[in-house]
Parts: C-alpha cells; sequence; structure tokens
C-alpha cells in the first residue's frame, strides 16, 4: 500500500538558538496516536542520546532502547583492510558482519517502533541493507518503523540532523556533529573517526525506497514541503 | 565538594577493584571495578575517571565517566553530559544531560 501525501513544513525557533529548527511531521503524527493508546511498548531509538525523546516514551510508560548507529559506523576497526578500505569512490568499505555483530543486538521481534530517522541517508553504503535486514528481524509483526529520506532538491550538502520528539507531530532538530568525547565510542577507546562529520550519502528515490523496504508488509509515503520524504513502514 | 570532603567511601582513580562489592554506605568511584556492586539503600557516584564494569544494584546511582552493565536504582539515576554507559537502566527517575552517552534500555519502574 502506498499513499501519498503531504503536510510536514520547517520552521526556525526564532529565540535562544538559531541551530535548533522545527518541523512538523506526518509520519510522527501518525505513530503518536499509536504510542498515546498503548501501553508498554517497546521502542527503538536509533540516534544520539536524546534525553528528549527518553523522557517522552517514559513519561508515557513506555521502554526506550537508545543506539548511535551513525556514530558506531565511524569505528576505524570496521574498515576493510584487504580491499585498501576504499571503494572506486573513494568511500570507506566497511565490514557489516562485524558491525552487526556489535550494534542491533537483540532478541528478534522485540520492538514495536523503530525510529530510524535519516539513518539511511547517512549511513556507509555498505551497511544500508544489513542494517534495514537487521531492523526487519528485530521489529514484531505489525511493528512500525518511520524513516526519513532527502529528496534530490535537498543537495549534496543537508546536514545531518537528531530528531528530537516535542510534541504529537512536532520535531525539534539539530545538527549533528562529530565530537571528541562522542568518537571516545562505548568501549572508551579513543580512536580517530572514519569522518569528521557525516555527509548525504546518496538520494533514495520512491522505487529505491520501496526495494529497501520489500521484505515489509507495507510502507506509506508522506510528501514534506522541506525536501525530505517520510516514509512509515509496517512489518 | 569532594567524596572525601563529605565522608564517602571512596575509590582512587589509581585503584583497581575486581571481584564482588557491596556496602551499607554511599560510595564514589573514580578509579577501575570490575565485577558487580551493590548498595542496597545507599547511592553510587561513578567520577569523571571512573570506569566500571559491574551489574550496579543500588538507591541511587549518579555517573560521570564509564560504565558498562545493567543498573538497578530503586529511586534514581542521573546520567551526567560526560557519562558513557553501555547498559540497561531499571528505575524510577532518570535524569540524563545532553551529551550524556547511553547504548542500551531505560526502564521506568512505578511504584
Amino acid at each position: 500500500m502506498k499513499i501519498f501525501r503531504g503536510s510536514s513544513s520547517t520552521e526556525t525557533i526564532p529565540a535562544q538558538s538559531a541551530q535548533r529548527l522545527t518541523r512538523r511531521s506526518s509520519g510522527l503524527g501518525e505513530l503518536s496516536r499509536m504510542w498515546e493508546s498503548a501501553e508498554g511498548l517497546c521502542v527503538l531509538d536509533l540516534g544520539a542520546t536524546s534525553p528528549t525523546n527518553i523522557r517522552h516514551f517514559t513519561e508515557r510508560s513506555h521502554r526506550i532502547y537508545s543506539e548511535d548507529l551513525l556514530t558506531a559506523s565511524t569505528d576505524p576497526a570496521l574498515l576493510i583492510p584487504g580491499e585498501g578500505g576504499k571503494d572506486e569512490q573513494g568511500n570507506p568499505v566497511l565490514d557489516s558482519r562485524k558491525f552487526l555483530a556489535d550494534n542491533l543486538v537483540y532478541p528478534a521481534a522485540h520492538f514495536d517502533v523503530v525510529l530510524c530517522w535519516n539513518l539511511p541517508d547517512y549511513l556507509n553504503e555498505g551497511l544500508v541493507k544489513p542494517v534495514v535486514g537487521r531492523l526487519w528481524s528485530v521489529l514484531k509483526p505489525g511493528g512500525m518503523l518511520l524513516a526519513f529520506f532527502h529528496t534530490r532538491d535537498a543537495g549534496p550538502d543537508s546536514p545531518c540532523h537528531r530528531y528530537h520528539i516535542v510534541g504529537p507531530d512536532t520535531l525539534e532538530m539539530k545538527k549533528v556533529e562529530l565530537k571528541r568525547e562522542v568518537r571516545r565510542g562505548p568501549t572508551g577507546a579513543v580512536h580517530t573517526a572514519i569522518s569528521d562529520s557525516f555527509h548525504l550519502q546518496r538520494v533514495f528515490n520512491n522505487r529505491h525506497i520501496e526495494n529497501l523496504f520489500r521484505d515489509f508488509a507495507s510502507i506509506k509515503f508522506f510528501l514534506a514541503r522541506d525536501n525530505i520524504r517520510e516514509v512509515l513502514v509496517v512489518r | 565538594m569532594s567524596a572525601s570532603a563529605v565522608g564517602l567511601a571512596q575509590i582512587g582513580k589509581s585503584v583497581f577493584i575486581k571481584g564482588e562489592l557491596s556496602g551499607s554506605e554511599d560510595l564514589y568511584v573514580d578509579g577501575q571495578v570490575e565485577g558487580s556492586i551493590a548498595l542496597k539503600g545507599n547511592s553510587l557516584t561513578i567520577g569523571p575517571n571512573g570506569q566500571v564494569k559491574a551489574g550496579i544494584d543500588a538507591k541511587g546511582v549518579v555517573i560521570q565517566g564509564k560504565l558498562e552493565g545493567n543498573i538497578q536504582a530503586a529511586e534514581r539515576v542521573e546520567l551526567r553530559k560526560s557519562a558513557i554507559v553501555t547498559g540497561d537502566i531499571a528505575t524510577q527517575r532518570i535524569l540524563i544531560e545532553d551529551g550524556a552517552f547511553l547504548k542500551g534500555k531505560v526502564d521506568i519502574q512505578r511504584d
């Protein structure tokens, strides 16, 4: 099932920080109805630790898991040395098996909701399909996943944002920057990340997105005015 | 105010302990601990130099350093901005500062 709707917009919060933007999200609005009416949901939030999101879900008696896959993907230990560490385009070639051995390690059919945000747009090419495959397996049948994809009009320099839930259909966006403390990683080992910042890796068209989520039961597109397509998929 | 100044039991940053740690007073860990920490009815603080690989069972837990392990806190958990935590947290109340790193679950337990 594919439904196209248009309703999202972006606006700047005038006070305090020019870096903080808000946007309306139709996909979030639809998901919100689910978690406002259900109890004890299990939610996976893929991004840097967000106190705002953790508070949002714990106040509603849901369990939230936090995992920052984008930062985890900058670990130099993931580079495949035999291939020089780079592909023909000069992008790093990463070991997806090693990545999935250390990340997204959860029981099958564990989550009701996965908040994927804009992860596929910024994740290393070799990790995207394996990660989506793992997300399929950790979602419960009927569970929902929300992802954002830039359109071509967004341009190659679109900054990577972290999304914080500030209302039933409203997100606050903060630009993601790799900080030295973040690069230290969960093991505490200080290492030099593969890159200093996150860049848009590719632009998915609708066919690519459908293909990426082909194992899921349904996919719904929401068109936005800020060159981002929201996608809500159901396992 | 330093840990010693307020009379906390303290593990300094040059100390490494491996095994089960239990007690009935508040504890400040700025060194390394591997094993388990049980302080039922009391609080644990992991200082900025602290590196703990242990399951924790305490009344309150404040983390400024690094923890690998699950936290079971009867009352409250605080992750300060320098905290790096890999593990699940079960508690009644939680405070997470911007910049803290958490890889794991947060489960708020009601009375």
